[in-house]
């Protein structure tokens, strides 16, 4: 069913929802200059004139996660301190990046969900933000432009088209005005990407081609890039005490990089990728490459939001990466 | 299963527990075997993670087992590591586990078994050589090269002579031959095993990585056909589950995979 309702109506419709959801959306930052996102007051406040610098995925999966915690011998799983579910609103590429995460948390490995992950994402709804695309953005070449996991969807404007998907959402604009509405996806993005041909018997080819070593100077490795990605889910683990010389504290994880010098580097510092080249072909290969293999699925890791492109602040374009990559794969 | 049970079994996959020190024994100068107690059962060539609160936590593989204890031989190397030799009998240390592939033991029995490691590289096959030590029924002419940098960082000292008594043992030190010892690197001394009279055998391969890749070379050369060599990957790992990405490689995960391939997969991984 499709309704127009007002900006305040949409904002009386979350406050009756409140207490069962806590609405997530991406908004303004002020303390750190970014969009990123966080707990909406009003869908006013939900940033449309440009992209999150920052993915959907810290809502649920945040940057660092207190695991366990240590009291002596004890140790406890830590617990969830929001007992409400989550709405988040959020566009179609960001609803497709946590279909990614799902994979590698929930199903890599038979009877190996992440306990952590799962306590968290089976609380989430999704709010389908429709979106025209962005500068950077190229989920049409990802073919990550579309989604129907979406309780309900806004065209947001003076006025909000709605349409209702999930019944348990239909009774809330029951009274609004009906309207005419299904969300639009986007058809066509200002750029576009090649998906470059990696295959098992190319495999070894590729990574071995010399145009890897153009990043060894160029890339930094500061891992902004999967900072800021919706599909990254790496992790290292951090312990904290809370007093010097006392062993009460806690097990954190942390997200990591495969950008950085460290992140293969064992005790005593042999790395198995020592080159940010290296690094940037192992990055490559996950998104357009490992992910599908491993998982059986006809998509990539890669949603095409363009955070990266955005964020490296060595202006290393990762659309250029890519399509750079396509290229050299056709003269294998 | 009900969702609380299967939140409670992931749990129990993630968490610590503590388990107490009973003994150490020291190896070398920057080697020593933790002795914990445990009561579960482990599979020889596994792994568990090892913590300490405050110190963090990392992969190590299992290098002895018995009645109500596994057996860990550390080198000082890292932060964790030297947190453990900050431990002593008595001490708790923190583990979950086992993770990880075994050595496929059963299709090793009955068959000759050449086994072939480098310095630390001799704690993951240490378990299953005492299996065929033990066992002498169902061994069969097992074969072993164990390679150390200098007398000083030979390890197993006791175990390697009670090996000598019924394995062929070639021991080698990289810095040339001494007592007890032959000298050169672990791959010049492969061309002894006599694989033709082997009939059905198998090669397990264990070291560093570069130790790795050339005795599987010299094996191959030795006309050891790829299926039959096994080998251990030691990789840096956050949680052993296939979730913090460290241990992957392309599309395989060590940590679930592995640690232990058969060289027909291990080949084909490249970093």
């Amino acid at each position: 069913m499709g309704y127009k309702v007002s900006t305040e109506k949409m904002d009386e419709i979350l406050k009756g929802l409140s207490g069962q959801y806590k609405v997530f959306g991406p908004k303004w930052d002020r303390p750190h200059k970014n969009v990123r996102f966080a707990e909406l007051k009003s869908v006013s406040e939900i940033v449309m004139d440009r992209q999150s610098n920052f993915s959907i995925k810290e809502v649920f999966y945040p940057i660092s996660q207190v695991m366990f915690y240590f009291k002596g011998e004890e140790v406890e799983p830590s617990e969830v301190a929001e007992d409400r579910d989550l709405l988040i609103f959020a566009r179609a590429c960001d609803i497709n990046s946590i279909k990614r995460l799902d994979k590698i948390f929930l199903d890599n490995g038979e009877n190996n969900s992440d306990y952590f992950y799962a306590r968290m994402r089976k609380k989430v709804k999704f709010a389908l933000i429709e979106c025209g695309g962005f500068e950077n953005c190229f989920c049409v070449s990802t073919n990550s432009n579309e989604t129907d996991d979406y309780a309900f969807a806004v065209k947001i404007a003076e006025d909000i088209l709605v349409e209702a998907k999930d019944d348990a959402f239909a009774g809330l604009f029951a009274g609004c005005e009906a309207a005419d509405y299904q969300p639009e996806f986007v058809k066509e993005n200002t750029k576009k990407v090649t998906v470059p041909e990696i295959k098992k018997e190319n495999l070894k080819a590729v990574s071995e081609l010399e145009y890897w070593k153009k990043f060894d100077d160029k890339c930094i490795g500061c891992g902004g890039c999967n900072t800021v990605c919706g599909t990254c889910s790496c992790f290292d683990t951090v312990d904290v005490v809370y007093t010097e010389g006392s062993s009460d504290g806690e097990r954190k994880r942390v997200w990591s990089s495969c950008m950085l010098d460290s992140f293969t580097e064992t005790a005593g510092g042999a790395k198995s990728r020592a080159t940010h080249g290296a690094n940037m072909r192992f990055k490559v290969f996950h998104k357009f490459y490992d992910f599908k293999s491993r998982f059986g699925t006809d998509w990539n890791m890669c949603v095409g939001c363009g955070r990266c492109e955005m964020r490296c602040p060595q202006e290393i374009s990762f659309i250029d990466t890519v399509n750079e990559l396509a290229e050299e794969c056709k003269n294998i | 299963m009900t969702e609380q049970e299967k939140f409670e079994n992931m749990i129990d996959r993630m968490k610590p527990e503590p388990h107490r020190i009973l003994e150490v024994v020291r190896q070398t100068t920057a080697e020593s075997t933790f002795r914990v107690a445990y009561d579960g059962e482990t599979l020889d060539g596994q792994f568990f993670m090892l913590s300490i609160p405050k110190v963090g936590e990392a992969p190590i593989s299992v290098s002895g087992k018995g009645d109500g204890f596994v057996e860990f031989t550390i080198r000082k190397v890292g932060r964790l590591t030297e947190g453990v030799f900050g431990l002593q009998q008595g001490s708790t240390l923190f583990m979950r586990g086992p993770y990880g592939n075994p050595w496929p033991v059963k299709d090793f029995e009955n068959k000759p078994l050449v086994v072939i490691c480098g310095g630390t590289g001799m704690a993951p096959v240490k378990t299953l050589l005492e299996h065929f030590y033990n066992n002498p029924e169902i061994a069969k002419d097992v074969y072993l090269i164990a390679g150390f940098r200098d007398a000083d960082c030979a390890l197993f000292n006791e175990e390697r002579a009670k090996f000598a008594e019924k394995f062929h043992t070639i021991y080698t030190l990289d810095t040339g031959a001494t007592e007890g010892f032959e000298g050169g690197l672990v791959t010049e001394h492969i061309s002894k095993i006599p694989f033709a009279e082997l009939g059905d055998y198998n090669v397990v391969i264990v070291g560093p990585p570069v130790m790795m890749r050339f005795a599987g070379a010299e094996c191959v050369k030795c006309g050891v056909p790829e299926e039959k060599i096994w080998v251990s990957f030691e990789r840096k790992m956050s949680c052993a589950v296939g979730k913090c990405g460290h241990c992957k490689i392309n599309e395989t995960y060590v940590c679930l995979e592995g640690p232990v391939f058969n060289y027909t997969v291990a080949s084909k991984l490249f970093d």
